[in-house]
C-alpha cells in the first residue's frame, strides 16, 4: 500500500483516496470541431510510461479534494505532489 | 521432434528421467526473418506455432526479453472459460475453447487442460439479472452456460458456503461447464516445443531496442540487445510491456498497465471439483493438481509495472475467499505475486494492423488473457500471414476508439474494473 503524502492533510495511507489516472489531459475547447480520431485520442490515449508518470488523485476519505502526483511506476515510489493548478515540479534525480 | 506417447512415458518410468532432452532449440538470432514475433508468451508463440503450420511462414522468430512464459503466462490463475456477454468477444473466447478441446493432442504435449466447470455467483438482484443475461446471449451464440440454484451450486462446488446469513448470500450461479483450468507453464512449452519443431527460432533474453523502417515508412526490422534482425513483418505481443515496445517505434495505444495479483495456498488434498469465480465480493479460485489453492486478486488503482501489488487487494480477495469457503480460513499462504496487465478502455483485446505498414499488434488483454491463448495466437498469424485481419478479429481492431464502436466487457474477470 502506497503512503501518499496529500499535499492539504500529510502522509496518508492509499485507501483513503481515489486515483484519477493520468494527469494534464486537456479536453478540446470546441468538441464539435475536432474529428474522431482526435476526440477518440482525447478520450482514450494516455502515455502509460515505465517511469516517471503525471497523475491525478483525490482525497476521498481525507480533505475530499484533488491534487496532482509524480510517481516512478517502476518503483511506484512518488516523487513529488502539488495543488492543481501549481505548476508541474521537475522529478528529483 | 521427439514424440510422446504411452510408449516412451514407459521408457521414461523405467529408463530414468536422465534421459530427457531439450524440447526446443536455443539458436543465436539469424540477420534477417520473414517474420519476427516480439514476446515469448502463451500468445506469442502459439502464433508463431500457427504461422508456420498454418500458414507455411516458418522462417519466423520469437524474441523474448526474459524467458518464454515467465512474463503473465506463468503468473495468471490458469482459468478458460468463453461465456462473454458480446458477441465479438464470445466470437474469439468460443474460437479459443474449441481449439484447446484439441490442444493436447494437437502439440503432443499435456497442456492439462481440465474442464471442470467454471461457477459464477451471484449475490444480490442485479448479479441475477446480468448472470442469467450472460446465461441467454451465450446460448444464442451457441456457447454453454446455464443457471443454477444455490443448491445446485453447492452440488456442483460442496466447499461452498451457502448459508442465508453470511454478509453476501449466494443466491444463484452461472455454471460454463465445458469452462476449466489448463496448466499454464505447459502451454508455453508445448507451443515452443511445436514451433521449434517447424524451424521457429525461439530466442531469449533478447531486449527490442528500436524499429527499423524503410523508406516508405514501413517496418524493415529490429534493433536489439542481440543485434539487428531485418523482417518485413513484425507482430508485438508484449502483454503488459506493449506501450513501453511501441513507444520505441513512436506509437501509442490506448493502453493502461497494471499489476494484477494472485496467489497460492499450501498445498492440500483434492478438495475443491470447480473453478469458483465472484465478480461482486471479488474473488476467484480453483485448486491446482498439485494440491495448492490458486487465488486471483484484483489489480491496482494506479498503473504500474513493479510487478507487485498492494497487499490490501489480496487481503480483500482472502476476506471474500474465507467468507465463501470458511475452511479455508486456516489454510497458509504460500507465495504472492503480481504480473503487469496492459488494460483497454473497453476491456477487450486490441487486434490488427497499426499505421506503420507491416507492424501488428496483439494486446489488451487485460486480466484475461491466459483463456484466449490458442484463438489468439491462431487469428494473430493469420492478420500477420496475410495482412489482413482475420474475421474473429477484424472487430477488434485498433479504430474503433474513434470509431466508437467499443466491445464492452467490463464483465471480463471477476475484477473490479
Amino acid at each position: 500500500m502506497l503512503l501518499i503524502p496529500c499535499p492539504y492533510c500529510g502522509p496518508r495511507p492509499e485507501i483513503e483516496f481515489r486515483c484519477g489516472g493520468e494527469a494534464h489531459i486537456a479536453r478540446p475547447q470546441d468538441p464539435a470541431k475536432v474529428d474522431d480520431a482526435a476526440w477518440g485520442d482525447y478520450l482514450f490515449l494516455r502515455t502509460n510510461p515505465k517511469g516517471v508518470h503525471a497523475e491525478r488523485w483525490v482525497h476521498t476519505h481525507g480533505c475530499r479534494r484533488w491534487f496532482n502526483a509524480l510517481r516512478d511506476t517502476l518503483s511506484d515510489r512518488i516523487l513529488a505532489t502539488h495543488a492543481v493548478g501549481e505548476r508541474r515540479p521537475d522529478p528529483p534525480r | 521432434m521427439h514424440r510422446f506417447s504411452l510408449g516412451t512415458l514407459i521408457a521414461g518410468a523405467v529408463l530414468g528421467e536422465h534421459r530427457a532432452q531439450p524440447q526446443w532449440r536455443s539458436p543465436p538470432p539469424k540477420s534477417a526473418y520473414a517474420a519476427v514475433i516480439v514476446g515469448g508468451g502463451g500468445h506469442g508463440l502459439g502464433t508463431a506455432y500457427y504461422l508456420a503450420k498454418e500458414h507455411g511462414v516458418r522462417d519466423v522468430a520469437v524474441l523474448e526479453k526474459g524467458w518464454i512464459g515467465g512474463g503473465n503466462t506463468g503468473r495468471n490463475t490458469t482459468i478458460i472459460r468463453s461465456n462473454y456477454l458480446q458477441q465479438e468477444s464470445a466470437a474469439i473466447y468460443e474460437h479459443a475453447l474449441r481449439l484447446w478441446e484439441g490442444l493436447a493432442r494437437e502439440l503432443n504435449y499435456n497442456v492439462m487442460f481440465s474442464q471442470r466447470g467454471v461457477l459464477m455467483l451471484a449475490h444480490n438482484d442485479h448479479d441475477v439479472h446480468s448472470l442469467k443475461r450472460h446465461v441467454y446471449a451465450n446460448r444464442l451464440n451457441g456457447i454453454d452456460n446455464e443457471w443454477l440454484t444455490p443448491q445446485e451450486a453447492k452440488a456442483i462446488c460442496p466447499p461452498l458456503n451457502i448459508a442465508p446469513t453470511v454478509r453476501y448470500p449466494v443466491v444463484g450461479a452461472a455454471l460454463q461447464r465445458r469452462g476449466g483450468v489448463a496448466r499454464h507453464d505447459a502451454v508455453a512449452w508445448g507451443y515452443a516445443r511445436a514451433a521449434d519443431a517447424m524451424g521457429v527460432d525461439i530466442i531469449e533474453n533478447c531486449e527490442v531496442l528500436g524499429f527499423m523502417r524503410d523508406p516508405r515508412g514501413a517496418v524493415a526490422g529490429l534493433e536489439t540487445s542481440r543485434g539487428p534482425i531485418r523482417a518485413a513483418r513484425v507482430g508485438i505481443v508484449a502483454a503488459g510491456h506493449t506501450s513501453v515496445v511501441l513507444a520505441r517505434a513512436g506509437l501509442k495505444l490506448p493502453l493502461e498497465s497494471f499489476p494484477l495479483q494472485a496467489l497460492v495456498s499450501e498445498p492440500v488434498k483434492p478438495v475443491f471439483p470447480s473453478v469458483v469465480m465472484s465478480n461482486t465480493i471479488h474473488a476467484y479460485i480453483s485448486q491446482s493438481d498439485k494440491g495448492e489453492l490458486v487465488i486471483g486478486a484484483g489489480t491496482d488503482q494506479y498503473i504500474s509495472y513493479s510487478q507487485q501489488g498492494g497487499l490490501h487487494i489480496a487481503a480483500h480477495t482472502l476476506a471474500a475467499i474465507c467468507e465463501l469457503f470458511p475452511q479455508f480460513s486456516r489454510l497458509r499462504m504460500l507465495r504472492n505475486w503480481g504480473g503487469i496487465v496492459d488494460v483497454t478502455p473497453d476491456r477487450s483485446p486490441i487486434i490488427g494492423l497499426t499505421p506503420i505498414p507491416g507492424l501488428y499488434v496483439n494486446c489488451g488483454w487485460g486480466t484475461g488473457g491466459f483463456k484466449a491463448t490458442p484463438g489468439s495466437a491462431h487469428v494473430f498469424a493469420h492478420t500477420i500471414a496475410t495482412g489482413e485481419p482475420h474475421s474473429i478479429a477484424a472487430p477488434f481492431a485498433i479504430d474503433r476508439f474513434s470509431t466508437g464502436r467499443l466491445i464492452d466487457e467490463a464483465a471480463a474477470a471477476a475484477v473490479a474494473h
